[in-house]
């Protein structure tokens, strides 16, 4: 069945390239392949290699088609983000975090984030409650990465999303019992590489099917009118605008998504990621870091660059070149321009038009006349044009990569680009449940226990639970605006959390375990209590505001903007606050442990 | 700009690279830079031990 509806060479050439992955994955299994075994060795590893394999971790289906649609569905103002990924999660993270964070793990013996932060503050709670949100809540982003990776399998092959849910599991078990989750650099290298090239050729090709950068950004741009009333009205002004900035109206909501939710829930809270500091300890030296900069800053740029750039200019390729809509005008949106909003008709078996019921669509008409039709006593042109990116995904932001690349690329390239996603959510996957599996055993069990080195079927039994758990809410959540959604709920929630306490374990020495404790405990809570009440978006989801306001999705309902702002925005500047004020009249630690974790620095 | 008529979203654009330069740039800069001493090596091999551990239980 799934031969048939994918076609034989795609399943031989996916088959090749899992066996390859895994061939390498076996390597590092049998043999000394992961930056730890290089480290042990004390042998140089191409920082090319490092790179990719970090870039790999990083960046996830979730970047590409969760992001990549919200820039199709909000335009280029997202751009914002991978400027902050390249900023902040490559520059300041690699130059002024990641040889700190190197450095204290080593000096702590640390070999997980929670007991990075439980070893400098001298707090097991820290370690076990740091532990147990990253095991509760990474399954969340897990499942963001698996959702965008299952609705590309299912767009590009015509298959159900279940059976390429099913498929994306069974592949990711598969990789986890073959030691995938060990990090072996040379399949992560390999992954990384094909994600290069995969993104580079579209930018290449998309940039070409518009007509250049400036031609196309330019007529990108003269498609505002096209826009849905109802993203208007929430301050959408284009694909090449930025919405308006302001408070006390909605149409300052849409600033408030792309801005503090996307770009800094994600961008900032890319520093705190626990998989992403312990990537930082395995490195052989802080000579890797600075290596990895250059080729880290070129990655980011093609991965979440390109998939944003592709993603709003896909609105123009479907408007020019798209499937073509048939209807006749209702609304005229720009005359000079040609665009309208149709009711959306087809001609039936006698050859006559008739309206599709409740289908319209804003189309850039392309100037024919393909037929005529009656509408009370008048005749009336049917006419033909292309829309929008949204309407082409049937309004499921997440489905417009996919679409896009279905409809625009050639098949040879849906298969790179199959490989380019499967790359990326292989590695991040990887990452991820390794994180799950050393928070739960070595951070939550051991600590509680007192069992040191006991903690491996607890380990193992987590990153189960954690796949089953990722698989699940993959399955019931497949909304596609979910991805960012997830992403950024994580991404926010570890910055709200963690970062005041680690940015004060690396830097600050006055920065004091009931401070750190209290930080994170508030950070998290702020973010909990704003996502379970206040911003609409989850709140309405999970529903439990609903059933303490009687119907309401935020106890701020009906306040504009309120219920649009993301929780980072309150609960990491309250963090911060808590970590300074508790720092000032709580006791320092000893200069004993303070010596042995700044050993060598400043 | 570059066909970008809202100068906040030029701005991002431009940025985009930018920073993506700054990064080229400190990395051909800093290339090899920061080597480790001799006891701080031990100490990593130390760390590197202990974390094979770790690798294992997965």
């Amino acid at each position: 069945m799934l031969a048939e509806a994918v076609g034989l060479p795609e399943i031989l050439v996916v088959l090749a390239y899992l066996m390859v992955v895994f061939y390498l994955g076996w390597l590092g299994y049998m043999h000394t392949r992961t930056a730890t075994d290089y480290m042990i060795a004390g042998r140089k590893i191409h920082p090319f290699v490092m790179a990719l394999s970090y870039g790999a971790t990083f960046i996830s289906t979730s970047a590409i088609v969760g992001f990549g649609g919200a820039a199709g569905l909000f335009g280029m103002s997202l751009l914002w983000l991978t400027f902050c990924n390249i900023f902040v999660g490559i520059f300041i993270a690699f130059v002024f975090l990641a040889p700190r964070a190197r450095m204290l793990g080593h000096h702590l013996d640390a070999h997980t984030f929670p007991e990075m932060l439980g070893r400098r503050y001298q707090s097991k709670f820290l370690q076990v409650f740091a532990g147990l949100v990253i095991f509760l809540f990474i399954p969340l982003y897990a499942a963001a990465v698996m959702i965008g990776g299952c609705l590309f399998v299912a767009t590009q092959f015509g298959i159900q999303y279940e059976t390429s849910l099913l498929v994306l599991s069974i592949i990711i078990a598969a990789y986890v019992v073959m030691g995938g989750l060990k990090g072996v650099m040379y399949s992560d290298a390999l992954q990384g590489s094909i994600m290069f090239i995969g993104m580079l050729a579209l930018l290449i090709f998309t940039y070409m099917k518009v007509g250049g950068i400036t031609a196309g950004h330019e007529r990108l741009g003269e498609l505002a009118a096209l826009v849905p009333a109802k993203l208007q009205a929430i301050g959408h002004r284009g694909f090449t605008a930025m919405p308006p900035f302001g408070w006390g109206d909605i149409k300052y909501n849409m600033w408030w998504l792309v801005i503090p939710t996307i770009t800094l829930g994600v961008g900032i809270g890319v520093l705190a990621q626990p998989q992403l500091v312990v990537r930082f300890m395995t490195v052989k030296s802080t000579r890797e870091l600075n290596r990895a900069v250059l080729v880290g800053g070129v990655f980011i740029l093609i991965m979440t660059g390109v998939a944003f750039t592709v993603g709003a200019l896909s609105n123009l390729f479907f408007a020019e070149h798209g499937p073509r809509m048939t209807g006749r005008v209702i609304k005229t949106l720009d005359e000079e321009k040609g665009q309208a909003v149709i009711q959306i008709m087809k001609m039936d078996d006698s050859g006559k038009w008739a309206d599709v019921e409740d289908k319209k669509a804003p189309v850039l008409l392309d100037g024919e006349v393909v037929g005529s039709v009656t509408v009370d006593g008048e005749a009336v042109e049917v006419v033909q044009g292309g829309s929008i990116s949204i309407v082409y995904a049937g309004g499921d932001s997440g489905k417009i990569i996919p679409e896009y690349i279905t409809t625009a690329m050639p098949k040879w390239f849906g298969l790179l680009f199959l490989l380019t996603l499967l790359s990326a959510a292989m590695s991040t996957l990887s990452s991820q449940f390794h994180t799950v599996g050393t928070s739960i055993g070595r951070d939550v069990f051991e600590q509680i226990t007192g069992q040191k080195g006991k903690g491996i079927a607890v380990t193992r039994m987590g990153i189960i639970v954690g796949i089953v758990i990722a698989v699940l809410w993959s399955y019931f959540w497949r909304e596609s605006t979910v991805i960012p959604r997830a992403t950024a709920i994580f991404f926010g929630l570890c910055a709200s959390a963690f970062l005041p306490s680690f940015v004060g374990a690396l830097y600050c020495k006055w920065m004091t375990r009931a401070a750190a404790i209290w930080s994170t405990v508030i950070g998290f809570a702020v973010t909990s209590f704003w996502l379970l009440l206040v911003k609409s978006a989850e709140a309405g989801d999970i529903g439990l505001v609903q059933k303490l306001t009687g119907g309401k999705t935020s106890i701020l309902a009906g306040k504009p903007n309120w219920d649009w702002v993301d929780p980072i925005v309150v609960a990491l500047p309250i963090s911060i606050i808590v970590a300074i004020v508790v720092s000032m009249f709580t006791k320092r630690p000893s200069d004993e442990h303070l010596a042995k974790c700044f050993k060598g620095s400043k | 700009m570059l066909g970008i008529e809202d100068k906040w979203v030029a701005a991002a654009y431009i940025l985009c690279i930018a920073s993506t330069v700054l990064c080229v740039v400190y990395g051909l800069a800093t290339w090899n830079r920061g080597q480790e001493k001799d006891e701080q090596v031990a100490e990593d091999i130390r760390w590197a031990e202990e974390e094979k551990k770790v690798e294992k239980e997965l």
